[in-house]
């Protein structure tokens, strides 16, 4: 099967590996993948702000982008969550009938990372291996939108090596919220740090998620503190099998 | 002229947000008490395997009111009159509470009691009635706390949420001249009791809002805990109730549904201690006079907009505060609003045309804990998403934000000029680069860097590497 990476801008641009290891997963799994270069964002920023005109233009490019991918991989649970809860009605503003039929078309081929290996593809254990004790952030989005919390925690409890520890209040947000964390920087903060809080409890020194904006977030925050818990991507984890994993 | 308290001239929700993550007695109070109602909450409607159904049901129920409210408005107005009650129409605010004032002067009474009122708080109809020489007393144990101590409420259901015990005593012995009052909550229950039996037996004009108005058959309902409610409405020889018109359901079998609702998602109570319905007014039961203010004041600006217009379902169990993380955190007064938490940061702004309040769409992480919780399905995030979008399309947003916004929508336009800010932004961050972090960032990227780490941006964007280690198709 053709799998289609949605690598998300922010992780283009920040964090290139979390992409690298969605690739070595899926390949070691034996699909073929494909990066469509021409794709840039999901315009999920964009429409949480308030600026739907730009949204939908973005909206546009990545359904022109991904039109005739047959299944579109996605290693951030709040991009799939813009995609899935908000493209429908997007479109449907448009009065654009065309554009419509190509959104409908499209979810079903979408899915998020984890979403993907276990629901879709029925993979629990990728053979990874990674000996440390990890904990899991859930998203808002993850939680609430895609109901992706059990699929993360299955695929870590099958790594090699790793100790899995759940986080105490996983269903409370971190705080970060896109430009929330700018706009509302204090607030952002008083929640990081009750969060941080719950991470520090679990004795974990990795904490993992499926979204790293929530990870730059919670991960800012930690380095600030010098809490000695490091955040990584699931993807990441799941690409690791004790070797050196540089590309 | 329309007013929601004294939301016009409050401070934008960060500035009065920062203030009160500073006051850490408020933010363990508001702590405290948000958990024990969350928990009670969550075990009562865990134990209802309809709860769904109902939501919905109750969701549905509101949608048809708000399509036909004009209809439902004049069957209760019929309803009401033709039961012996006395039905006003108030445009706004200042409306209300001349109505309010003019049916007190026109029995030449000076005193009135008051119960479960927020709406009255939303006109400020004591300020109006002290200048007009009559004197409110609250009853609901929280608002006499508020009242006495000149404070705001900070909590729709629990107004008094962010005060503890030991503060309400100290209140009570200075306001009540009760110096050797004990600290125990029978000891501050019974020093409130005597407080307020005193008015109940003397003064004449009772004066509450309402839960629901009925269309059916013109009826009021007042939920409430503590049954100084059911003194108000019952004791007085006179009185007026206030009420949004967003308040109203068709019929009596309606409050099958939202009393299942609102006692477990407000109170964590399997049902409220008192429910008071009544209905018009008759000689020799309860009150010989009885008024309905029926209060626009903005409500039909909520309606008009179709989007968000479900906003005015919201039967005010505040259970969408007790599950907001941003809430739990600033506390109520942070809103500038006696609407306060997400409910209040849809409704506030909206109420006020967009007006004023223009910071609390933004006074939200989108986590979506809120549309979880509420009993009538209102999808706060979607409408605080719509909100910031109103604020954007009249272009009164912060033109930082716009710039930032428009520049980014350009750049996501095409993947070679995304690649080129990449290229941009990995040669701007050298003067703010500490390793593979930046410290700290001017502009509006520095409220980031003023207490997190940014990862700074790698010599190798994914594309790149896909580019440079796989053959192009």
């Amino acid at each position: 099967m053709l799998i289609s990476l949605f690598i998300a801008c922010y992780n283009d641009t920040l964090f290139p590996e979390t992409g690298k290891a969605v690739v070595r997963v899926l390949e070691r799994l034996g699909h073929d993948v494909e990066f469509r270069a021409a794709q840039t964002c999901c315009g999920q920023m964009h429409y949480n702000t308030g600026y739907a005109n730009e949204a939908l233009s973005i909206m546009r490019h990545f359904v022109r982008v991904f039109e005739t991918a047959e299944l579109i991989c996605i290693p951030s649970s709040s991009c799939v969550a813009t995609i899935r809860d908000h493209y429908p009605q997007m479109a449907a503003e448009t009065g654009d009938a065309a554009l419509q039929r190509q959104v409908e078309a499209l979810l079903p081929r979408v899915f998020e990372f984890s979403e993907l290996l276990v629901d879709k593809l029925g993979v629990t254990d990728v053979g990874a291996s990674y000996p440390h004790t990890v904990t899991l952030h859930t998203p808002c989005h993850a939680l609430r939108s895609l109901h992706v919390r059990d699929q993360p925690i299955a695929l870590l409890r099958s790594v090699r090596g790793l100790r899995f520890v759940d986080l105490p209040h996983y269903d409370e947000c971190c705080g970060f919220g896109g430009t929330f964390a700018v706009k509302n920087a204090d607030v952002s903060m008083a929640m990081l740090n009750d969060k941080i809080g719950c991470i520090r409890e679990t004795n974990a020194d990795v904490c993992a998620a499926t979204d790293n904006s929530c990870l730059m977030h919670i991960g800012g925050g930690l380095r600030r503190q010098q809490a000695g818990v490091r955040c990584v991507h699931l993807a990441e984890i799941l690409a690791s099998t004790g070797e050196s994993a540089a590309g | 002229m329309i007013r929601v308290g004294d939301a016009a001239s409050a401070p934008e929700f960060p500035v009065a947000a920062k203030r009160a993550l500073g006051n850490a007695q408020l933010r363990q109070n508001v702590r405290r008490a948000t958990e024990i109602i969350r928990n009670k909450r969550a075990v009562v409607v865990g134990e209802m395997p309809d709860w769904e159904q109902l939501r919905e049901s109750a969701h549905a129920i509101k949608d048809h009111v708000l399509r036909h409210l004009d209809f439902y408005l004049e069957q209760f107005e019929a309803a009401c009159t033709r039961a012996g009650g006395h039905v006003h129409w108030a445009r706004d605010a200042d409306e209300a509470n001349r109505l309010v004032i003019e049916i007190v002067q026109g029995h030449h009474e000076r005193e009135i009691i008051k119960v479960k009122t927020m709406t009255s708080d939303e006109t400020r109809l004591n300020a109006a009635l002290e200048a007009a020489g009559i004197v409110p007393y609250e009853t609901d144990l929280a608002d006499l706390i508020i009242q006495l101590g000149q404070d705001r409420p900070s909590h729709i259901v629990v107004p008094a949420l962010h005060k503890n015990r030991a503060e309400i005593r100290e209140l009570f012995q200075r306001t009540m001249k009760l110096a050797a009052l004990g600290p125990e909550p029978q000891d501050l229950t019974n020093a409130a009791r005597t407080f307020l039996r005193e008015k109940f037996l003397r003064v004449t004009v009772g004066f509450s809002g309402a839960n629901f108005a009925i269309a059916d058959t013109g009826s009021v309902c007042v939920v409430e805990s503590e049954g100084n409610g059911r003194m108000c409405v019952t004791l007085p020889k006179l009185l007026v109730t206030l009420v949004g018109i967003e308040k109203i359901i068709p019929s009596f079998g309606d409050l099958e549904v939202f009393l299942q609702l609102l006692s477990r998602s407000a109170t964590g109570e399997r049902m409220n201690p008192y429910n008071s319905i009544w209905t018009g007014a008759r000689a020799g039961d309860g009150p010989e006079e009885f008024h309905v203010v029926l209060l626009d004041n903005g409500r039909t600006n909520v309606l008009a907009d179709v989007a968000s217009r479900e906003t005015l379902d919201c039967i005010r169990c505040a259970a969408c505060l007790n599950a907001c993380p941003v809430y739990r955190q600033t506390g109520g007064h942070a809103y500038g609003s006696i609407y306060s938490g997400p409910i209040g940061a849809i409704l506030t702004p909206q109420l006020q045309a967009m007006e004023h309040s223009t910071s609390l769409p933004y006074a939200s992480s989108l986590c979506g804990a809120c549309y979880e919780v509420c009993p009538v399905k209102i999808n706060i995030p979607e409408i605080l998403i719509h909100l910031r979008r109103r604020i954007v399309d009249e272009q009164t947003g912060h033109l930082a934000e716009r710039v930032a916004m428009k520049a980014a929508a350009f750049a996501f336009a095409g993947s070679s000029r995304l690649a080129i800010v990449q290229k941009l932004a990995r040669a701007a961050q050298w003067p703010f680069k500490r390793g593979d972090r930046l410290a700290k960032l001017p502009g509006p990227l520095g409220a980031w860097t003023d207490a997190r780490d940014l990862p700074a941006v790698p010599a190798e964007s994914f594309r790149d590497w896909w580019k440079r280690t796989r053959r192009q198709p």
